[in-house]
């Protein structure tokens, strides 16, 4: 693609703990060009959500991180404390989970809203501004001067989105946007997005481990395993026909609505995902994979190209290539 | 807050009262079955003069009798007569009781407004030397008793060192009035107000410690900083507040508490106030005194802790809001 | 031969105490807290050998000389009367920690009964132990204690009744609002529905899964009683004939030590006093981050 919007090479996270450091992104790398949608699927502790904090610079002091966060060029990681300030919300921001916590208990949505506007004075008047954010996200007005407790779940996920929109970011960060919501409800949220996306012609990267919602706003995806990225590509590709067994198992998880006999075989991964401070040699799935080979437990496994923009991270992969 | 709240905790501190007040006359007449006999342990008394004291104390009758006589009296705010200076208790305790609200309540603001800070820079720093430093500190303050922390103060500044008076509340020799002699009764109550301090700042600067570090444990945080703001104004805007509920129902419950928790500081101080009163009653024992005294330091419980349970109810909107 | 159920049981018992024995052995402050008890009981206990006892009473002491320092009569010198303060500091101990540790066991008796009660079972009893734990918790400390004392007489006993019947509130309050939240488990539920007896809920589920909380909230109440039995001292109210550390500071201070400069009076039983109690402050703290998981996950 031609200059991409966001790119980030090869990106480490370590984080520090009083059992030793837990490296919980090991070698991450992914373009994100202007206006697409990118997906970031995986199981709980693959890493993903720490990307969302790496990419901000938001994770807490003491976390080791290295690479490459290029905005426009510009590298998020070496910035300066006033322009990595400056950058935040303005030209990147989160959406986070909406549990009850995500927002200030004791703090008015609206005033909350309003505190990132005047931190960057992006529009004169404020509260004009997050009355027009509120209908864009379809809420009336009045929910500004609520406090987040007296919001149900879905309003307070409309009332982060109407947030991470307030200074016209160019990237917006979805982080499990619909896990705590009920399905009706998700539904609503993912529309939401998905027409937010369009209009305004944002980049997204959507970080979730439910795979339906994510084909559904997606354009091009990647699937996590133990802080690496395994499998990349088109979303609708990646799941219908997916190269690694790990993307292959995630998919098949899912249980078709209507397919009796999917019903009646339930096919789960049997095992956990690796603990990060004890990841096995050569390819870290081999222990749970239903296909892997000798040369699984100490080769040394890179993303190889399986395809036009589509990556894997398997040993068969490059047999395939050979044949 | 709506009025249906603040009834119900009002009415509840009412029945809380009305509780204490009865436990107060059976503690003194059910407890010990002849306080005369106990008063006057190795006195020798005729059986005259026994049923003499015991009429002058209003021990004779049933105790039926004798605690409905309790209940008017105490209804129309008559607390008895002290038997050392047999003057009405009432009256007494009325005049000493502005030295020890002074005294405490400078205290209290002080150890509050230390502690927190303490426990604000403790957590902002958590597990560098600053905070084991600042926790130590206020975990030795907590373990001391707090008159002999009085007592090392006094032998430090007054007794050696000469820069504060070794007791009481004013010069006695002098007469000097108005400013002069406020300046004079701050200048007594620079030490007793400093042992107080210390002795209970260090529970503030734990407990607002921990409350901050939980907070900072919150999602609402990440995003903040997210949004931009600078560390501080996260710290200040956010995590603060939030952190400092429990802390100030913490400070008006303790001032309830502190009143009579003062006591063995006064006595080290000489300073004239319900402390001091306690203690001299304890000499006799003066039990109308010490009657009255439990009944006022109850009620001063009972009163800030409404108080605690209202000022919550006010700046937590997640309760001001139901 | 299969292992029966109640030895498999106390294994696994024995198994978790010396897990949880290794974890409180990395606990710095906590050994620390440790050590500093040991050696104080271990002084308490040395009384008789380390001291002469007959240095405490002032018809033996006629001939010492009156408020010697250190240096003219080890260890601590004399007080006014020309008793060895050493002595007083030594057998002092013994009072200090006794009255400390019989009070809270008083307390904690008195309050988990209390709290359990309230907890466990619904209606009016419980509603009573609730209303009056609520009650006694609003009576402040100090002006019970001391009308309790002036009525019942200064002795040891009696200084541990009143400490101890009036420290229970606050464990009472802590162990019914854990009984809360066990009852509402499920294996309490799954128990209930196969028929269980409240006293088999409460022997075999409620309370062992309570006493963990006790003990942390017993280590935390003891510092908070030898306190009580210091002021109460220093206030008169102990035992005239016997040493403790708070009579010392009740004594010196009448006897003008402050003026006079004699801090081998005053100073060693305060000390005394703070060695303890941040000992088994350090103590408690420790038991508590090892007894509750969540704490001890927050220390990353």
């Amino acid at each position: 693609m031609s200059q991409p919007l966001l790119s980030v090479r090869d990106l480490h996270v370590t984080y520090r703990s009083e059992a030793g450091p837990v490296p919980a992104v090991r070698g991450v790398s992914f373009d994100l060009a202007p206006s697409e949608t990118f997906g970031l699927a995986g199981e709980s502790g693959c890493g993903k959500s720490t990307i969302a904090g790496a990419l901000l610079k938001v994770l807490p002091p003491g976390t080791d991180v290295t690479g490459e966060v290029l905005l426009d060029g510009e590298d998020v990681l070496q910035m300066t404390p006033g322009r990595l300030r400056a950058v935040r919300w303005t030209e990147m921001s989160i959406v986070f989970q909406g549990a009850l916590h995500a927002l200030n208990p004791v703090q008015r949505v609206g005033n909350q809203i309003a505190e990132a506007i005047e931190v960057h004075r992006t529009a004169p008047d404020a509260g004009a501004r997050v009355a027009e954010l509120l209908e864009v996200v379809g809420l009336p007005a009045r929910r500004a001067s609520d406090y987040p407790h007296q919001l149900s779940g879905g309003q307070r996920q409309r009332i982060l989105i109407a947030l991470a929109l307030a200074c016209n970011p160019r990237i917006l960060i979805a982080d499990e946007p619909t896990t705590a919501l009920d399905v009706m409800v998700q539904a609503q949220v993912l529309e939401l997005l998905e027409r937010l996306q369009r209009e305004l012609a944002l980049s997204m990267i959507f970080i979730t481990h439910d795979l339906s919602t994510l084909s559904y706003v997606c354009r091009r995806t990647a699937v996590m395993y133990a802080g690496r990225i395994v499998e990349e590509g088109l979303a609708d590709e990646v799941f219908a026909r997916p190269k690694h067994p790990y993307t292959a198992a995630l998919a098949a998880a899912f249980p078709l609505i209507g397919d009796h006999a999917h019903r009646m075989k339930p096919s789960g991964l049997g095992g956990d995902p690796p603990d990060p401070r004890d990841i096995p040699s050569g390819c870290p799935f081999h222990p749970r994979c239903p296909i892997a080979l000798a040369e699984c437990t100490s080769a040394e496994i890179e993303l190889w190209p399986t395809g036009e923009g589509r990556n894997a991270a398997c040993v068969r992969v490059l047999d395939e290539a050979r044949r | 807050m709506s009025f249906r709240f603040v009834t119900r905790k009002v009415l509840a501190a009412l029945a809380t009262l009305a509780f204490v007040i009865c436990f107060n006359f059976f503690l003194f007449r059910v407890v010990e079955g002849d306080p005369v006999a106990n008063l006057f342990r190795g006195k020798n008394l005729t059986i005259e003069q026994r049923q003499e004291l015991r009429r002058e104390f209003g021990l004779d009758g049933s105790k039926g009798e004798q605690f409905v006589r309790y209940l008017e009296q105490t209804a129309r705010l008559n607390l008895g007569r002290s038997y050392s200076t047999n003057r009405p208790v009432r009256s007494d305790i009325w005049e000493r009781a502005w030295p020890t609200i002074a005294l405490v309540g400078v205290s209290s603001l002080l150890s509050a407004v230390f502690g927190v800070l303490i426990g604000i820079v403790a957590a902002w720093h958590r597990r560098s030397k600053v905070d084991y430093g600042w926790t130590g500190f206020t975990m030795a303050t907590y373990s001391m008793p707090d008159f002999w922390l009085g007592m090392l103060l006094l032998v430090t500044f007054a007794v050696t060192l000469g820069w504060f008076p070794v007791g009481g509340i004013t010069d006695t020799s002098s007469d000097a009035t108005g400013i002069a002699k406020l300046f004079d009764q701050a200048h007594h109550m620079f030490l007793p107000a400093l042992t107080l301090t210390l002795a209970y700042l260090g529970e503030y600067a734990l407990v607002m410690r921990s409350s901050l570090l939980d907070t900072m444990r919150e999602d609402y945080l990440t995003l903040a900083r997210a949004k931009g703001l600078r560390d501080v104004a996260v710290r200040n805007h956010h995590a603060v507040p939030n952190a400092l509920l429990p802390v100030v129902t913490l400070v008006a419950i303790n001032f309830g508490f502190v009143l009579s928790g003062a006591i063995a500081v006064e006595a080290i101080y000489s300073w004239p106030g319900l402390g001091l009163l306690s203690y001299q009653a304890l000499r006799g024992p003066d039990l109308p005194m010490l009657q009255g005294l439990f009944l006022v330091f109850s009620a001063a419980v009972i009163f800030f802790n409404l108080v605690a349970e209202l000022l919550y109810g006010y700046l937590d909107p997640r309760v001001r809001t139901q | 031969m299969a292992a029966s159920p109640r030895s498999i049981a106390w294994q696994r018992r024995r198994r978790a105490l010396a897990q949880a024995w290794a974890q409180y052995r990395q606990h710095l402050p906590g050994m620390i807290g440790l050590v500093v008890l040991v050696a104080i009981v271990a002084m308490a206990l040395l009384a008789p050998v380390i001291s002469n006892p007959d240095e405490l009473h002032v018809v033996n002491t006629v001939d010492n000389p009156r408020w010697a320092t250190p240096s003219e009569f080890p260890l601590l010198g004399t007080d006014n009367y020309g008793r060895s303060v050493w002595a007083q500091f030594v057998w002092g101990a013994r009072i200090s920690l006794l009255v400390g540790l019989a009070a809270t066991l008083v307390a904690v008796v008195i309050g988990s009964l209390v709290g359990i009660g309230a907890g466990f079972y619904r209606g009016v009893g419980s509603a009573i132990l609730q209303r009056l734990t609520e009650w006694f918790l609003v009576i402040p400390f100090l002006p019970l204690a001391i009308v309790l004392a002036s009525i019942l007489g200064p002795s040891v006993e009696n200084l541990i009744i009143v400490i101890g019947i009036t420290s229970w509130p606050s464990t009472a309050r802590l162990v019914r609002a854990q009984v809360l939240t066990l009852k509402e488990r499920a294996y309490v539920e799954r128990s209930r529905a196969l028929g269980a007896s409240n006293r088999h809920l409460m022997g075999r589920h409620i309370f062992p899964n309570v006493s963990p909380i006790i003990l942390a909230n017993l280590t935390l109440t003891v510092p908070i009683a030898i306190l009580s039995e210091t002021t109460l001292s220093f206030l008169g109210l102990g035992d005239p004939t016997r040493a403790s550390w708070g009579k010392m500071l009740e004594e010196s201070f009448k006897a003008g030590a402050l003026s006079r400069g004699a801090w081998w009076y005053y100073l060693p039983p305060g000390l005394g006093i703070m060695a303890v109690v941040l000992a088994f402050t350090l103590i408690g703290t420790a038991l508590e981050e090892i007894l509750d998981p969540r704490l001890r996950e927050q220390r990353r």
